[in-house]
């Protein structure tokens, strides 16, 4: 059994929050007291029954003001899957959210208003699914007891849905019609639209197969730690501790550390008691090398024959996460995976409309915007384009007059 | 070329592992909260696979209140025998006897909330910059928003409007002087998942978790272990049942259930079946709607 995690993007008007409520309440994820809690809230639908949108609230801010402001996370699991669900609010003041919360999802389930079809919300949505690489797109249709449960209705979005998806570059995607509200195709098949033969929400998430990257080409791991006992029986033991964030490693393989370009081979590698063959993307294990060189926290090896891009100056991929704007006269920190390093915005290339799509000449970024930079670093990263390994193509910037996070980075170049 | 994720206790094992390893490269002078509960014990075994042959990079850190069971006393002092790691204590008592916390009185004391002040001291004192501990987001609504890197200002406050987004596999550990970080390794565990992973690693627990007769009396409808720090009067009728506990918090503020899970295998399928959540058997949860939000402001665990 694996987990799915996925992410939910919409409004509270779409009925995101009632979706996620009906998946857990009719897959009998709610537990007893729970249960009793919500009876005794007084938050009640129209029709007197449980108002299932407060399972997923969770701060006093958002239970007064009745909308989702930060990422919450879910868990459930059914008999054939685990489901970590990462519940973002959708306005556009939120798009930060909706970033984190997708940049660490499988899946995202994109709600659509049946009566209202796709709109610019809608457009927004996939636009950050896209650009943050998400392998799987669900599109609910919900409120479909709203249009008489027309498929007629269903088709038309389902069409003007794809004619968007084509220029996203949206792949796999799925087209459900729901009724979070009355559990239609949620958890159980409707009875109220028999012309569609897809699965149900919940067939569909227990079956969609989610694949790593383990292939050679990309084997990377990044160092987070030096194990080194200095007893006195193991007095020479050195390991390499970190987790392979994509692609696979086996004894004897050839690798190289990077920036540093030193190579050698893999000799051992261990996990506390055992010793695996091969380490594979998702391992946290100690890699032990043939030979003595210089290695630290930052580093990353990689195998020898397919090196990642090492570069100070990085055309990427920006959403701005901070209410101070971004200033290209600072210096900022910039954290890819267990590297960390100063940089500066050395260019903005341009943003983008997130409900258009278009692409505006800008000089700097403020809250939620995104759009394309170059990055100069103090010190040469080594990696991946975001596109093509997720795991070694991202990265975050750090204020360091704060130390807040303030900026999500997806490499797409090499400016060098 | 590519294959399916791990399994989910793998993926999960090796996450928790990963965030163990970025608080050893990312803090100066890390500790891991123990509480003797199972979520910290599954800590001990995870840094064990963090960091072996070598040492934690960090000492274990017990809020003593005094008022614990003394199955989780003995059982904390045999496994620091056991792993050969360092162990402080901060001690409740020494609070109380400093004048710095006032207990309460009457039949509902507990020395659950003094016990934030004994922690916030001892981070002081000892100047942790991390601390590690066994939160897990599918306990309470509160916690699910919570990052796995929180950070706790001077006093220990958590601010859920000014939390860092948390990208990826990315953890900001930067901080202020005076601050400090709450590290959760185990933030995507759920109760199951700990005790499943228990049983596949064969980790012992304190004897409390597992079904036994108890002299018992009953508190607000909760069955509580007949103990001097309930401040029992005549009113209280001691039962002696087959109970166990779910939590191995303070004996004052942790229920019984009764059980006939006398195995781990017992256990998992009373949970699977179980219609109570695991904070639902902690009274200080049942305050109010928005209790455990108030209590994580304050510097709770």
């Amino acid at each position: 059994m694996d987990i799915l995690k996925f992410l939910t993007a919409g409004s509270v008007d779409d009925g995101k929050s009632t979706l996620i409520g009906r998946l857990l309440y009719d897959s009998e994820s709610i537990l007893q007291d729970q249960l009793e809690a919500l009876q005794a809230s007084n938050r009640k639908n129209d029709d007197g029954t449980i108002d299932l949108a407060i399972l997923t609230d969770g701060l006093k801010a958002e239970r007064e003001q009745g909308i989702t402001i930060d990422v919450a996370y879910k868990y459930f699991q059914t008999e054939k899957r685990k489901f970590i669900i990462a519940d973002t609010p959708g306005h556009i003041q939120y798009t930060r959210n909706m970033v984190t919360g997708a940049s660490n999802a499988d899946l995202a389930i994109i709600l659509i208003d049946a009566r209202k079809g796709v709109i610019e919300q809608t457009i927004r949505h996939s636009y950050l699914v896209s650009l943050l690489a998400l392998q799987h797109v669900v599109v609910a249709v919900n409120k479909m007891d709203m249009v008489d449960y027309s498929e007629e209705v269903f088709n038309n979005i389902v069409k003007d849905y794809q004619a968007m998806a084509a220029k996203l570059n949206l792949n796999e995607v799925s087209y459900i019609p729901v009724s979070a509200l009355k559990g239609d195709n949620i958890v159980h098949e409707s009875v109220n639209m028999i012309w569609y033969q897809g699965k149900s929400l919940l067939d569909h998430l227990e079956t969609v197969p989610v694949a790593i990257d383990d292939s050679t080409d990309h084997a990377r791991m990044p160092i987070q730690w030096i194990i080194r006992p200095q007893t006195e029986e193991l007095h020479d033991y050195r390991g390499y501790a970190g987790r392979v964030a994509s692609g696979s490693f086996k004894v004897n393989d050839a690798i190289t550390v990077l920036p540093s370009g030193f190579s050698s081979t893999i000799s051992k590698i261990e996990f506390f008691d055992q010793e695996p063959a091969e380490a594979s993307a998702g391992m946290s294990v100690t890699v032990h090398l043939a030979d003595e060189i210089d290695i630290s926290r930052g580093d990353t090896l990689v195998n020898a024959k397919y090196l990642p891009t090492v570069s100070q100056l990085i055309e990427a991929d920006l959403c701005w996460m901070d209410t101070k704007p971004m200033d290209a006269s600072l210096t900022y920190l910039i954290q890819h995976n267990s590297k960390t390093t100063r940089c500066k915005i050395s260019d903005v290339l341009h943003k983008v409309n997130i409900n258009t799509l278009d692409k505006v000449s800008a000089e700097s970024f403020n809250l939620n915007d995104i759009g394309r930079v170059v990055i100069k670093t103090a010190d040469p990263l080594a990696f991946d384009l975001y596109q093509e390994n997720k795991a070694n193509g991202g990265a975050i910037l750090i204020d360091s007059r704060t130390n807040l996070t303030v900026g999500a980075l997806m490499f797409r170049a090499n400016a060098d | 070329m590519s294959k399916n994720k791990l399994n989910y206790l793998d993926d999960l094992e090796a996450e928790a592992i990963y965030i163990l390893r970025e608080v050893a490269g990312q803090f100066e002078k890390p500790a891991l909260l123990f509480s003797g509960g199972k979520d910290s014990i599954t800590l001990v075994r995870l840094a064990e696979k963090a960091f072996r042959p070598g040492k934690f990079p960090f000492p274990l850190v017990h809020i003593d209140t005094g008022h614990n069971f003394p199955e989780t006393i003995s059982y904390r002092d045999e496994m620091v025998d056991r792993i050969g790691e360092k162990l402080i204590v901060g001690y409740v008592q020494d609070d109380i006897d400093a004048g710095r916390v006032i207990e309460q009185k009457g039949k509902n004391a507990s020395r659950n909330s003094l016990q934030t002040v004994t922690l916030l001291n001892t981070i002081e004192k000892h100047k942790f910059d991390a601390c590690i501990g066994g939160a897990r987001r599918d306990e309470e609504k509160a916690r699910a928003k919570e990052r796995i890197f929180s950070v706790r200002d001077e006093f220990g406050q958590w601010d859920p409007k000014r939390q860092r987004p948390e990208l990826w596999n990315l953890y900001n550990g930067k901080i202020h002087k005076g601050e400090n970080v709450r590290v959760f390794p185990i933030s995507n565990w759920t109760e199951l998942d700990v005790w499943n992973y228990i049983r596949r690693e064969n980790i012992a627990l304190p004897s409390i978790y597992f079904a036994h007769q108890r002299d018992v009396i009953t508190r607000n409808g909760q069955l509580m272990a007949a103990a001097k720090a309930l401040n029992m009067d005549s009113e209280d009728v001691i039962e002696r049942r087959n109970v166990r506990f779910r939590t191995v918090g303070d004996m004052t503020c942790t229920a019984a259930v009764e059980s006939d899970a006398f195995e781990i295998d017992d256990i998992i399928n009373e949970i699977s079946e179980s219609k109570i959540s695991e904070r639902g058997a902690r009274m200080d949860d049942k305050v109010s709607e928005a209790a455990m939000e108030d209590r994580k402001k304050g510097g709770y665990f």
